[in-house]
């Protein structure tokens, strides 16, 4: 399993925190993002947004990057701390 | 590094804190640094004309410490530095709270302006936390609550990302 979860402004768009996909349904970060755009119209337009950050196992990374199995992978809007 | 180095030097928390103890804590024993910077971040009471009354601050726990042990890293392989300190504190805070606090020591005053001013904005554009805040938006002249209150999550800004690009 792939353990997804969200943040912030994404996470109160999406009225969800975390959820989980079997391993052998994405090869990268891309197809999760797909996979999640393909589940409404609404998630469509969410994840359409070019702005939304990613990251696997606590780091940054681009939507090529690999995911597998026990993977950790956020998504979330730029990052507005300090 | 070991990650108990880094325990002791980063801290997500609740609590306020402070700039004194920190302060003490960054000189105890260190006979060998000269400069000791300290940034403090606060919550004002003002954002693109709105008067802000609280400001939440979420993170990604675990990514949070990743993030910002990665950067302490990168300033400690660029400047001569002694100790470091991050505090970044989570949850609601209002009007005048302490937000965030960096502090680094080094034998010279360069490395510890620049190592200080570099882990800010690199926090500020890498680490994961994210600011919502409760605004009205408009104020009468005797201060009273005249407006509508609202809440919203922050935009980043470009001119945090154009500032943390120049250290590359």
């Amino acid at each position: 399993m792939i353990n997804i979860v969200f943040f912030a402004a994404l996470r109160e768009q999406l009225n969800c925190s975390n959820m989980s996909l079997a391993a052998d349904e994405a090869k990268t970060v891309n197809d999760i993002k797909q996979l999640l755009a393909d589940k409404s119209t609404q998630w469509q337009q969410i994840f359409s947004n070019t702005s939304l950050l990613s990251a696997v196992n606590h780091d940054m990374v681009d939507g090529d990057f690999p995911v597998k199995s026990g993977d950790e992978v956020a998504f979330f809007p730029p990052v507005t701390g300090g | 590094m070991s990650n108990q180095e880094h325990d002791q030097e980063i801290s997500i928390q609740t609590d306020d804190f402070s700039l004194a103890d920190e302060v003490a804590l960054l000189e105890k024993g260190n006979l060998t640094d000269g400069a000791v910077v300290t940034f403090t971040g606060r919550v004002r009471n003002n954002n693109n004309g709105n008067f802000v009354t609280t400001l939440t601050l979420e993170h990604y726990p675990g990514m949070t410490e990743k993030s910002l042990a990665k950067i302490i890293t990168q300033a400690k392989d660029r400047w001569q530095l002694g100790r470091v300190k991050v505090i970044h504190r989570i949850g609601e805070l209002t009007i005048g709270d302490q937000i965030v606090f960096v502090g680094v020591t080094s034998k010279h005053r360069q490395d510890a302006f620049a190592a200080n001013e570099f882990i800010m904005d690199y926090l500020k554009v890498k680490a994961p936390f994210w600011k919502k805040e409760k605004i009205i938006t408009a104020v009468t002249e005797d201060g009273n609550d005249a407006g509508t209150t609202s809440e919203n999550w922050l935009d980043a800004k470009n001119s945090d990302t154009n500032k943390a690009e120049l250290w590359s």
